[in-house]
């Protein structure tokens, strides 16, 4: 199990690559092994894969993205692309009463993991970020030492845009922007609006 | 001497001329690593000539990885060389439209351009389909293209998005492809030794980039075109053209041409691929960018590269159709 997922883990590698290219761009940090939480702007099915190709592997290998439950949960295939290949961290996308969606994500940052989260919570098909809601910032009180690290795909809304059964070929820059960290007593809407500027600067 | 030369089975002149190549890229190296040394030497160092030497010498590197895959695709004959560059075509198409300003109701279009349209381009070479293969993109393409785009509706910069997308097209599949086209050449008297034509057509339209680009380095003074493409200057090419024409002059015993006629070859390649260099630079350009991409390292992109095969390719396959097939 383990060899097929890793030989699934080396075939994703490549074909993202020759698909998109996905090559890294460190504008303002160098790449760190310390704890992280990779926000980005989310236009594509392929978003999740371009940035986890894009971090170096070392990083990669602590690196988690997160998924939405009830796609990435049910069925066997998709349960074990998620689980076993990407290691990802899987979410509820609605809040009910009996459970924070948050939870699994929090469980993972007490682990030492990093993540790759996506604020706006669902795809666009525009080229700059939607409004992000509230999770980034409860996960940046909760996590305070984590890193917050912004950043911007260039060219994936054109390439695989919503609705979208092939992609289109285009290289896709995975810009890395200058991380930012929660003020103390900083407002949630003036956290959030801070955020999702910081990766309409990298545009 | 020379006699023996012509005579030699083909496969032998193919390992005579990679090993010349290889020749030539250890002294290209060595040159590097000598004028490297030599800035390490110095006290002050020129901050332009640094530049230079570290470009020069990971374009030399980046040399000795194309010329190995090259001789791995000839090795593996006809099919691999296709594949070879049906995947060139494929990057220089990806470089294209990455810069091109597409729109949503393009996506169809496109993906079919990638998918569809290039791998059935490049099985005509292979299957030796000639008249399909000289239509297929500039008639069915470039009416089947737009027809598809037009079902989303979008009349928004139509005409633009249309003839941006064919021009990508017929640069990145059409024209890179007449160079493994030259496979298909039925020339008599040259059976079996195609890929030696192909061979011949790649050194020469190479060697004309970099000779341009040292004489330019070492000599240039008068800019042809600053504007377009400030690298490019009148010593450069003379003294790059001569030069490759001369090679090109003696290299004549790999092809169906004879010495005269292989300089008269070898000057269309170095002009077609000079203006090749121009044409792609200006567009580039007009698109907002200094390079195609950064697949190639000291190169830029892969069209980069192949500017001027691209521009080159099909009129010398034009003229060796014209003149040496029946």
């Amino acid at each position: 199990m383990m060899l097929i997922a890793r030989l699934v883990r080396i075939t994703f590698i490549g074909l993202v690559k020759l698909l998109v290219g996905a090559n890294p761009r460190w504008e303002a940090s160098a790449p760190s092994l310390s704890q992280t939480i990779y926000f980005t702007n989310h236009a594509s099915h392929l978003d999740t894969l371009a940035l986890w190709v894009a971090l170096p592997a070392e990083i990669r290998k602590q690196t988690r993205p997160v998924a939405a439950k009830d796609y990435w949960g049910c069925g066997r295939v998709k349960r074990f692309i998620a689980l076993k290949v990407l290691s990802a961290v899987l979410i509820e996308r609605e809040v009910s009463r009996h459970n924070d969606p948050l939870s699994p994500l929090l469980a993972a940052l007490n682990q030492g993991n990093s993540l790759i989260i996506f604020p706006e919570g669902t795809r666009r098909t525009q080229a700059e970020p939607g409004d992000f809601k509230g999770g980034l910032y409860h996960l940046a009180q909760a996590f305070p030492h984590v890193q917050l690290v912004p950043v911007y795909l260039d060219t994936l809304h054109r390439s695989m845009p919503k609705g979208s059964w092939l992609p289109v070929p285009l290289i896709c820059t995975v810009r890395f922007g200058f991380p930012i960290a929660l003020q103390a007593g900083e407002h949630k809407k003036d956290f959030l609006t801070r955020a999702r500027e910081a990766i309409l600067s990298l545009i | 001497m020379l006699g023996q030369l012509v005579e030699l089975e083909a496969d032998c002149k193919f390992y005579w001329l990679t090993g010349g190549v290889a020749a030539l890229l250890v002294v290209a190296s060595i040159i590097g690593w000598v004028l490297k040394r030599r800035l390490a030497g110095q006290l002050q160092v020129n901050e332009k000539s640094k530049k230079i030497v570290e470009n020069l010498i990971s374009r030399v590197n980046a040399w000795w990885v194309m010329v190995a895959v090259f001789a791995v695709a000839f090795l593996a004959g006809k099919l691999g060389t296709i594949i070879l560059f049906a995947f060139i075509s494929y990057f220089a198409l990806r470089e294209f439209m990455t810069l091109t300003p597409t729109r949503a109701g393009d996506h169809r279009a496109l993906s079919l351009a990638f998918f569809l349209l290039l791998p059935l381009h490049y099985y005509l070479i292979y299957t030796e389909w000639y008249a399909l293969f000289t239509i297929l993109i500039p008639v069915y393409a470039f009416l089947l293209m737009p027809s598809i785009s037009v079902l989303a509706q979008d009349t928004e910069y139509f005409l633009e998005r249309t003839a941006k997308i064919q021009w990508g097209v017929m640069v990145a599949i059409y024209c890179i492809s007449h160079a493994p086209a030259l496979l298909l050449l039925e020339i008599p008297g040259f059976n079996g030794q195609n890929a030696l034509l192909l061979f011949y057509f790649m050194l020469i339209v190479q060697l004309s980039d970099v000779l341009q680009y040292v004489f330019g380095n070492l000599f240039g003074k008068t800019k042809v075109a600053p504007v377009v493409s400030p690298n490019k200057t009148l010593e450069g090419l003379i003294g790059g053209g001569i030069s490759t024409i001369l090679i090109g002059t003696t290299m004549w015993w790999i092809t169906p041409f004879t010495p005269l006629q292989s300089a008269g070859m070898a000057a269309v390649i170095v002009v077609m691929g000079f203006l090749g260099g121009l044409v792609m630079s200006a567009i580039k350009r007009s698109l907002g960018a200094k390079d195609w991409g950064s697949m190639i390292e000291g190169h830029g992109g892969m069209l980069d590269r192949m500017d001027s095969v691209s521009f080159a390719a099909p009129v010398f396959f034009h003229l060796v159709r014209y003149f040496f097939t029946p």
